[in-house]
């Protein structure tokens, strides 16, 4: 019989939890983009340590994903807060405006590079451009009489003979991951682009261009290493003619074990990522719902907390974690941004 | 009509062709055992691997470098009825710099750096615990920042250029200082189980995800159990056999064998969606485990109360028991040692599934345990793959230091699984 009683106060809880959480939230709620995630995880420890209240619940969803979660609507039900690694989208504000999240804030926090990198056995001082990047990676390449060959390069000599002539092995990301959309935008675009024909197509065919522009390779020496960034660090190690391509964090805290791929002749650091000379950077952003600010304990300070010196600042503790601050005027002009609310496109 | 004769056949069993063909069918026996053993050792072999590598790469993580000073807080002005608010940033580096005299400012950013940057708020809150600190000299430790840690453990090559690696050569000077002055020690990590997740490998702990499992799994438990043994019950004893009660039986066959990401989907949509109960919580996480446990548990129910011998059934409704009588006087405690033993072993099952929680969103970051089944955390296999994930050096140890512990609450639970059915299990 207490068995019966047993289900009977397991439902019961089931519903007291539905209503007693609908009423209140007293964390904070963060989501979004896998590479804001670890500077949103440094802030809301710093702020759970320092004010004492309740630890904000961070959640790495990838920036779509996270404006879905964002712009679901106004309420305790739906996150105070996302990350993303690129500047939200037309239709992801019109996604926010119907579900009636009107009123949000920017904040672009700072700058992330990627990185290509080998491992430091490997003896060759490597230096591509973004069109050898391209022909290295790409699925087809251009044939030079308006059609297209798949990739014929199996070593980097095949490219230009001044590359070593080792076979062509890149560890880089899924599709479904950030750095691989922000990687195809940044490097395989601009490698692609200017190769002989691209232009013409490019104002024939727009769709065709961003396809053979895009598409990364199948045959073999492009390898989808998953997600998980460290297992990338592994095989580089185990080979060192291999090349990885991830956040520059992952150089940055494995720069015993790796080194930088040299992109135009530019090396991957934090000052070549902060002035722009370095070609693979994108921007970190985050969104504040405006409607939450009075309404969830603790938004208020641990904004305060986000945008401060100690946080972005150049010797701040998110530099220490890998993200490329902002200049001095231009974090100034975010501070305020988001410590008044500034209206999101106005 | 001729009768049917058979011809007489003489074996004899000591020709050499009879004694060729034993030893064949010795050596085929032999060979079978063989094979038996090969296999055997394959797979204890790959067990020994998967072990010993994790602990070879996790026993670091069992130890932390700490640093310990002396600090007298009674000189340090603190206002006692405000000691959160004190500035313990610098009364920490008060006494941190006194350790190395004569420091230059130039190094003192390097300096701090070697030590947690939540050096202030470690010994705040321990503070905050033991207001009687407040009144003398009093000795803490904090531990070292990631990079040094990993600089006392033997993992940084000192020959390396100063570039390549995160700890500069004046650290190591600093260290090297510390270390004479008997100031740095390697206790065990304590922190590792009481801690909950943190930024900084050198802070973060598995409890709140011990904590987030164990109310998931509780709850898995409540709502499982009980509806497990109902559902076995009526099917085993009650209902009548008929098309429709196989058809419920072929499906409970398949539940058991449906991939875990399934119910995760299912408890997405269902228990997030449509009953709008909030992400991340140990509640929902149980709720979801449970589906995944059920047709465990109704298959082992409705075993082991088959085996309970029918003599003891019909002896009880002999004599004017009800059905539910002979039930629940009876058959269910008779075969109550099984349920439970197959229960503990479909919550260990519970315990190790990843892919559920992942869905319902149980692999956030948060820096406090749960203190109920309403609070947001992460569960132990979820905690492994956001440490798996991360890029700090430290979570390579730590990593494998949470799946050392996760093996042990596993292999924990099946040796109690099997003692109860050593302990309680009747034979019949």
């Amino acid at each position: 019989m207490n068995k019966f009683i047993l289900t009977a106060s397991a439902a019961t809880l089931a519903l007291a939890a539905s209503a007693g959480y609908a009423a209140a939230r007293d964390q904070i709620k963060i989501v979004g983009s896998s590479t804001v995630f670890p500077y949103s995880q440094a802030v809301a420890e710093e702020f759970a340590n320092k004010t004492g209240k309740p630890a904000p619940v961070v959640e790495s969803l990838g920036t779509g994903g996270g404006f879905k979660a964002f712009c679901g609507g106004v309420g305790p039900d739906h996150a105070d807060i996302t990350g993303a690694s690129r500047a939200i989208k037309e239709s992801e504000v019109k996604l926010c405006a119907d579900n009636g999240v009107t009123d949000i804030t920017e904040a672009l926090i700072g700058y992330d590079g990627l990185s290509i990198a080998v491992s430091r056995a490997n003896t060759t001082d490597w230096d591509l451009t973004e069109e050898q990047i391209f022909k290295a990676l790409a699925a087809e390449l251009p044939d030079g009489k308006g059609g297209f060959v798949a990739n014929p390069n199996k070593k980097w000599s095949d490219i230009d003979a001044s590359l070593p002539a080792t076979a062509i092995v890149a560890f880089g990301p899924p599709p479904t991951s950030g750095t691989r959309d922000a990687f195809v935008e940044l490097v395989m675009h601009d490698g692609c682009k200017d190769l002989p024909g691209m232009a013409d197509l490019k104002k024939a065919d727009e769709d065709k261009w961003t396809e053979v522009c895009s598409r990364m390779r199948q045959d073999g020496p492009f390898v989808e290493a998953g997600e998980n960034d460290n297992l990338i660090v592994q095989r580089l190690e185990s080979d060192p003619n291999s090349v990885g391509i991830f956040g520059y964090s992952f150089l940055y805290e494995n720069s015993d074990k790796l080194k930088g791929i040299k992109v135009n002749d530019v090396e991957p650091n934090f000052d070549t990522i902060a002035d722009g000379s370095y070609p693979v950077a994108r921007p970190l952003f985050f969104y504040v719902k405006n409607a939450h600010r009075d309404v969830i304990p603790g938004m208020k300070e641990f904004l305060e907390e986000y945008v401060s010196e100690a946080a972005l600042g150049p010797d701040g503790y998110l530099a220490e974690r890998g993200l490329t601050p902002l200049a001095d005027d231009k974090r100034a002009e975010v501070q305020k941004a988001v410590l008044e609310g500034k209206k999101f496109g106005s | 009509m001729t009768a049917v004769t058979f011809p007489a056949v003489v074996i004899n069993w000591g020709s050499d062709e009879m004694a060729a063909r034993r030893k064949r069918r010795y050596a085929a026996d032999r060979r079978l055992q063989i094979y038996g053993m090969i296999a055997i050792a394959f797979a204890l072999g790959f067990l020994a691997i998967l072990i010993g590598t994790l602990t070879f790469t996790g026993y670091r993580a069992f130890t932390q470098s700490v640093v310990t000073f002396e600090l007298d807080l009674s000189k340090a002005e603190i206002d006692r009825s405000d000691v959160m608010g004190a500035d313990w940033r610098g009364i920490v580096r008060g006494a941190l710099r006194e350790k190395v005299p004569e420091l230059p400012r130039s190094s003192e950013r390097a300096y701090f750096a070697m030590f947690t940057s939540s050096a202030q708020f470690l010994v705040r809150d321990q503070v905050i615990r033991n207001p009687a600190l407040l009144d003398g000299v009093a000795r803490f430790s904090v531990p070292l920042s990631d990079p040094l840690d990993q600089l006392a453990k033997g993992q940084v090559d000192r020959d390396t250029p100063e570039s390549q690696r995160r700890v500069t050569d004046r650290q190591i000077e600093f260290y090297e200082q510390l270390s004479a002055a008997g100031a740095i020690s390697k206790p065990f990590n304590w922190g590792l189980f009481f801690n909950s997740d943190s930024r900084f490998p050198e802070l973060a702990g598995l409890a709140g995800a011990i904590s987030g499992s164990f109310w998931a799994l509780l709850v898995c438990f409540l709502i499982s159990f009980p509806i497990g043994i109902a559902a076995a019950i009526y099917l085993e004893e009650f209902a009548p056999k008929n098309r429709f009660t196989d058809l419920i039986e072929i499906n409970i066959n398949n539940l058991a064998a449906v991939p875990s990401v399934v119910f995760g989907l299912l408890g997405l949509a269902v228990f997030l969606g449509w009953f709008g109960l909030p992400r991340s919580v140990p509640l929902v996480g149980g709720m979801v485990l449970a589906l995944m446990t059920l047709p465990t548990i109704i298959i082992v129910t409705r075993a082991s109360l088959t085996s309970v011998p029918s003599s003891i059934r019909e002896a009880a409704l002999g004599i004017g028991a009800s059905k539910t009588e002979a039930i629940f006087h009876h058959i269910l405690p008779l075969s109550m040692p099984t349920i439970m033993t197959g229960t503990i072993i479909g919550l260990a099952q519970a315990l190790g599934e990843t892919a559920p929680l992942l869905l319902i969103g149980m692999n956030a970051f948060i820096t406090s345990p749960p203190a109920g089944v309403l609070e947001a955390s992460t569960a132990l296999p979820t905690q492994i793959y956001i440490w798996a994930d991360s890029p700090e050096r430290g979570f390579v140890a730590r990593t494998s230091a949470a799946i050392l512990v996760l093996l042990g609450f596993l292999i924990l639970m099946n040796a109690i699984a099997i003692f109860l059915r050593q302990r309680f299990e009747r034979r019949w």
